[in-house]
């Protein structure tokens, strides 16, 4: 029989009722915690590798960049990493609602003694098990970040980590309502809808915006960029793998943002310099009529006697005016 | 203190019979039709909005721009705030301060108990839960259609149900009123009722400002509402400028829904920070608080900080469109980086706002059904703490690819990871809790179970996010859809769902019908996560959030989802009809203290009195004894009573601690 | 009240409540602009002649003021619709009667024609293939359908032109310019087309309102197999 238990209030009350239970009586109390950290453990070890080998290779965003490959390797670090934490809790809870339910059915049954005592180590262990947890995924992200010259997100226009390769190729991307345009300043500065990159080359994407906000986000290559007006954001990776990808916006500019993408491939390096070098020719007579290439643009705000503020013959930014011919009102 | 020390300052209420006046001065007390109620309300919105629109179309005239876009957004803003003040006007939330203004001396608040006092202003936080708990399900009905057209577009990439435009629409306003809702989804009702019998008061600190938090919640939702008669807005929740500024007529809605929200978030964050701090009943000292109180209490001080700056930038928006300032124009001077972090400033506590409630209704829970005390109380309440504080450090792990200063990242990476640490500890006290427990598997219990499972999974999603390099992946599309579906649909609308199950039977003395809540619980468990688990994958895949068309080989994964999706709307539909039987149509009493509860609450008679306890009771301890047989009530109620008349204790008759008297 | 009537309350507020929102989806949400079906006029596999005018103000409807595109019908009629149902793999001869004047473009990519038949349009009788929007008399809008790559610049009238249309449907006997351009369908799907220059009067930047609503301008090319 279970013996008596003093309780806080029993100096009190008359004849206290043995009826606080503390687990099973008949024998030795199975070591629940070591079963559970033993179906974890089990679950675990054979459950990560079986991550890591099968479905690792294969997790978005690919291996087409430098950029699409460490951030697939960061997403299955975190999930390597995650998937333990999560099975743990898992197997405590399924464990212990099988174990300990309540055996008389409608009738409320106090729990006392150990098990009703809240254990200090296990709360201190916790959060010490926590904090440790999180400060290493905050250590590896940053590390990761500055190691991958900002992974492919966008920096603003004074990124910090910036790659050290010799030549990098830049390529602005314009975003406008609905519509990514791109525009080489190597060859020309000319315009182009269509995104073409050489594979094993470290890239610049400079995106900006004419109006709202949009986001650049190059599914592929790893890269998003958000597309601020009159603000140059800057993000860098390297191809590795020949291939199309696809750039969906990904930031709400309006009624047609479900249907503001594209798709771009990797070519080989000879491949590219001839398409690049025929299309800045065959868009000569364009580029001509485009302002000079700059990293932001003011487009006249009055284009079409759209917007409802004045003439912006004298624009409030540095940046190139994209649209009015400088000096000349409408 | 002594107990009898403590007893002598016990403050007993002069009259418990509320007067019966009403009106303004002069005006004689008229019940019925030709006081202020619902309709009254109805009319001051309507010759309100009349007003103001006219004003702003008078104001507006001779623009050219208004002229050329056909487009008067000063009128839509003065209707609709014009209007929000009529509406207040006319319920009377107003007549205090105004008579107060003039010199009048105002008259004392009529109190009814007849049924019509649901649609009145009334200083009774009762009341003001029970209209809150409508009000809270309209906002969640409304949202919910909506989330059934956008997975019904959805269902294909290439044809299209809704036009482009209403699509973007419809989105916009399914999240808007979702995150408004789910900002006072647990504060309102169960916050407003519930916070006042568990501290031993007899009213919150300013009751009047709680029913103005109400009637304004209510002016919120049709203020917001109205932005799909004015053709939508365009901008998604987050209201993104300078998109904001170039949008159509409900873009207006949504400014001013967000200040009239805002200033009813503001009163009732406040009202119940200094009902907790203030109107505690002798004995009710922190430790002794429980945990719900110190959820509330984390969360007031989130509502009543944070909310200001989001009605400043909503007013810096309404400026830009209406007065064509440019706070949000890059172009002429101003920047749409403001908005961004306007926004989300307030935007990130917003979400804590939504989280630590529903920590707290498990928290609360836990115990009742497992039969011991609440494990590891302070590191909870702690957490709480943390998390509240924390939460206004994280703001710009939003905004990691939108260009902003690089050296910011791995700041807030670092700041966003050390808020999960505060946060995980509810899952220690969950686990500590279930542990050698007797756990009883009644449909409250159900849904607490389920909010620890979905938030994990949100939780542990939301690290990956937090992950500057893993973002740029999972940024911006159905990836953080689905994080924040599970965490706050996840965590706290099956928290809310748990707390009206567990407080119900309370507050309207009527038992809901257990059959139909298990079969609501489980449609609703396996099917929420039949929907959302699959959208991690889509956005993975590389859809983004908010489009009307998509990769064609996500079809099945989309299709899927909608399905599911289909079915999680049908299981509220269960919830609706068992309330609406259970509460009107086919009443059944309920026991006094169906769940075994110790929460001082429940040792109220039901129904509640108007003044809550004839004497302010003094408290003898923390209402988590659990693991003591006859454990004793948590409070002295009064002279000779232990318990209120007609209520019943945990465990039997409670038996009386003090001395024999001499 | 009776059990009775409490259920008949309740009912009767259920069916207000479904009534409401079936009202708003129904009247308010799925409404949208009207089809116009190309896909019959033809013989299948011959050429769709489609025929558009782009007028400064619509004159009628919720919002007058605004820009627009109308379509005529394959018998002759103007249509207020911007979904276009047109067959699959066929050859689409264009002509836009534009009644606008012009401006300088936002981005002067959109002043190359792209996309089309030999990748030049026909304005007023002559080859163009870039149009210089800062000069002359600007462009007034363009007919570009992004994700099929094709683009039309629509140059603008005179801004000093007394003979404006502003009602719609316009007779030729107004202002106008005359644009010619021909493509080749793709496979079936919906293709959103929609302007290029912002001429959103009263929006900022130009992109609000008929920029921003289906119907006025922006549409589908409904590609029908």
């Amino acid at each position: 029989m279970s013996p008596d238990e003093p309780t806080t209030h029993e100096a009190d009350s008359s004849a206290a009722g043995p009826m606080v239970t503390q687990g099973n009586t008949h024998g030795k109390e199975p070591s629940h915690l070591w079963r559970m950290v033993a179906i974890w453990a089990v679950l675990a070890v054979i459950l990560d590798p079986l991550f890591y080998i099968f479905v690792g290779p294969h997790v978005p965003p690919g291996t087409m960049t430098s950029t699409a490959e460490e951030n697939q390797f960061d997403f299955n670090v975190l999930f390597l990493v995650a998937l333990p934490v999560m099975l743990a809790i898992w197997v405590y809870m399924a464990y212990s609602l099988i174990t300990w339910r309540a055996s008389r059915k409608g009738v409320a049954e106090p729990v006392g003694g150990a098990a009703a005592k809240a254990s200090l180590g296990v709360q201190v262990g916790w959060i010490v098990t926590t904090t440790v947890l999180v400060l290493g995924a905050f250590v590896f992200g940053t590390v990761e970040l500055i190691v991958n010259n900002g992974s492919g997100g966008g920096e603003g226009p004074n990124p910090v980590w910036t790659p050290t390769s010799a030549t990098i190729l830049p390529v602005q991307v314009i975003g406008q309502q609905w519509k990514f345009t791109y525009r080489y300043p190597t060859f020309g500065g000319f315009e182009s809808s269509q995104l073409i990159v050489p594979v094993d080359t470290t890239i610049a994407f400079h995106v900006t915006s004419l109006d709202v906000i949009h986001s650049f986000w190059a599914y592929q290559l790893s890269i998003k960029a958000d597309a601020n007006p009159q603000q140059d954001n800057v993000a860098y990776t390297t191809t590795k793998e020949l291939g199309s990808f696809t750039v969906r916006c990904s930031e709400l500019c309006g009624l047609w943002h479900g249907a503001m993408y594209n798709y771009g491939s990797v070519v080989p390096k000879a491949q590219f310099m001839a398409w690049a070098k025929s299309t800045e020719v065959k868009n000569a007579a364009n580029t001509k009529l485009l302002p000079p290439f700059a990293y932001t643009y003011v487009p006249d705000a009055n284009g079409a006697d759209g917007g409802y503020y004045p003439d912006n013959v004298d624009p409030y930014s540095n940046a190139e005016v994209y649209g009015a011919t400088p000096g000349k009102s409408k | 203190m002594t107990l009898t020390a403590e007893r002598e300052t016990e403050v007993v209420y002069p009259d418990p019979t509320p007067p019966v006046l009403g009106g303004f001065q002069g005006l004689p007390a008229r019940p019925g039709w030709f006081s202020q109620h619902l309709g009254t309300a109805v009319i001051g919105a309507v010759l309100g909005y009349l007003l103001g629109h006219w004003l702003g179309n008078v104001v507006g005239s001779g623009y050219s721009n208004i002229a050329n876009s056909g487009l008067n957004s000063i009128a839509i803003v003065g209707g609709l705030t014009l209007g929000t003040a009529g509406w207040l006007l006319g319920i009377g939330a107003l007549n205090y301060p105004l008579a107060k203004i003039v010199g009048m001396e105002p008259r004392p608040d009529y109190e009814t108990t007849s049924w019509t006092r649901y649609f009145r202003y009334t200083a009774d936080h009762k009341v003001v839960g029970l209209q809150y708990v409508i009000g809270v399900l309209a906002f969640l009905f409304t949202g919910g259609l909506l989330a059934m057209a956008i997975r019904t577009e959805l269902l294909s990439p290439s044809s299209h149900v809704f036009g482009p435009g209403t699509y973007i629409a419809i989105v916009s306003e399914h999240g808007t009123i979702m995150m408004m809702m789910a900002t006072s989804v647990i504060v309102g009702p169960l916050g407003n009722w519930l916070v006042p019998l568990m501290i031993g008061a007899r009213r919150t600190a300013f009751p009047r400002v709680e029913a103005f938090s109400f009637w304004i919640f209510t002016a919120g939702y049709l203020v917001i509402l109205s932005a799909l008669f004015y053709g939508g807005f365009p901008t998604g929740w987050t209201g993104y400028a300078p998109l904001q500024t170039q949008a159509a007529g409900g873009m207006n809605s949504y400014l001013v829904g967000f200040a009239v929200i805002g200033l009813g978030m503001i009163a009732a964050g406040f009202n119940l920070a200094v009902t907790i701090i203030n109107y505690r009943a002798p004995g009710m000292t922190w430790s002794r608080l429980p945990i719900f109180v110190w959820a509330i209490l984390a969360t007031c001080a989130l509502l009543t900080l944070a909310t200001p700056t989001l009605v400043a930038a909503g007013l810096f928006g309404i400026l830009d469109r209406t007065a064509q300032t440019a706070f949000y124009v890059t172009e002429h001077g101003g920047s749409s980086f403001l908005w961004e972090n306007l926004f989300w400033f307030f935007g990130h506590p917003e979400v804590y706002i939504m989280a630590l409630p529903g920590f707290g209704i498990v928290g609360e829970m836990l115990p009742v059904f497992t039969r011991k005390p609440l494990f590891a109380y302070k590191v909870a309440a702690a957490g709480m703490i943390g998390v509240a504080l924390l939460s206004f450090f994280v703001w710009q792990h939003h905004l990691f690819q939108s260009g902003i200063n690089p050296d910011m990242r791995p700041l807030f990476m670092l700041t966003t990871e050390l808020i999960s640490i505060p946060t995980g500890f509810i899952f220690l006290v969950m686990m500590g809790s279930l542990y050698k427990a007797k756990i009883r598997f009644e449909v409250p219990m159900l849904f607490t179970l389920a909010v620890f499972f979905n938030f994990l999974i949100g939780g542990i999603t939301g690290v990956f996010l937090s992950d500057v390099p893993v973002n740029v992946t999972v940024h911006g599309g159905f990836f953080v859809l689905s994080h924040f579906h599970y965490t706050i649909m996840g965590g706290l609308i099956f928290a809310f769902f748990g707390g009206l199950y567990f407080w119900l039977p309370k507050m309207t003395g009527k038992t809901m019908n257990k059959k139909l809540g298990l079969i609501h619980f489980w449609i609703m468990f396996i099917f929420f996560n039949l929907t959302f688990f699959p959208m991690f994958f889509i956005g993975l895949l590389g859809q983004p959030r908010r489009v009307f068309e998509y990769a064609s080989n996500l079809q099945a994964l989309n299709v899927f989802s909608s399905v599911s999706a289909f079915i999680l709307g049908a299981s509220f539909l269960v919830f609706v009809a068992n309330f609406v039987w259970s509460v009107f149509i086919k009443p059944t009493p309920s026991p006094a203290n169906p769940w075994d509860s110790l929460g001082l609450e429940w040792q109220t008679p039901t129904p509640v009195p108007y003044y809550n306890f004839e004497r302010i009771p003094v408290i003898l301890s923390d209402p988590y004894h659990y693991s003591e047989e006859n454990a004793p009530a948590v409070a002295d109620l009064g002279e000779g009573f232990l318990v209120a008349a007609g209520a019943s204790t945990a465990t039997g008759v409670a038996e009386d601690p003090r001395p024999p008297a001499e | 009240m009776s059990f009775g009537g409490r259920l008949s309350v309740v009912l009767g507020l259920f069916v207000i409540v479904v009534g409401f929102a079936v009202w708003g989806v129904v009247g308010f949400l799925l409404p949208t602009t009207p089809t116009v079906d190309f896909t019959s006029a033809q013989p299948a596999g011959s050429a769709v002649d489609l025929t558009v005018q782009t007028v400064p103000s619509i004159g009628f409807g919720p919002h007058p003021t605004w820009v627009s595109y109308l379509v005529k019908d394959p018998s002759g009629q103007w249509q207020h619709a911007t979904i276009w149902k047109v067959p699959a793999h066929t050859r689409i001869n264009l002509t836009i009667l534009q009644y606008d004047s012009g401006s300088p473009l936002r981005n002067q990519q959109w002043g190359k024609v792209q996309g089309t038949t030999g990748n030049v349009e026909i304005l007023n009788g002559k080859v163009v293939a870039v149009y210089d929007s800062n000069s002359g008399n600007g462009v007034g809008h363009t007919f570009s359908i992004p994700t099929l790559g094709i683009s039309v610049p629509l140059v603008g009238i005179s801004s000093s032109a007394t003979n404006t249309c502003s009602v719609a449907p316009c007779t030729t006997t107004f202002d106008h310019n005359v644009i010619r351009a021909s493509f080749v369908t793709p496979g079936p799907g919906q293709y959103p087309w929609q302007c290029f220059v912002p001429c959103g009067l009263g929006f900022l930047f130009g992109n609000g309102g008929p920029m921003g609503t289906l119907g006025y301008m922006g549409g589908f090319l409904d590609v029908a197999s």
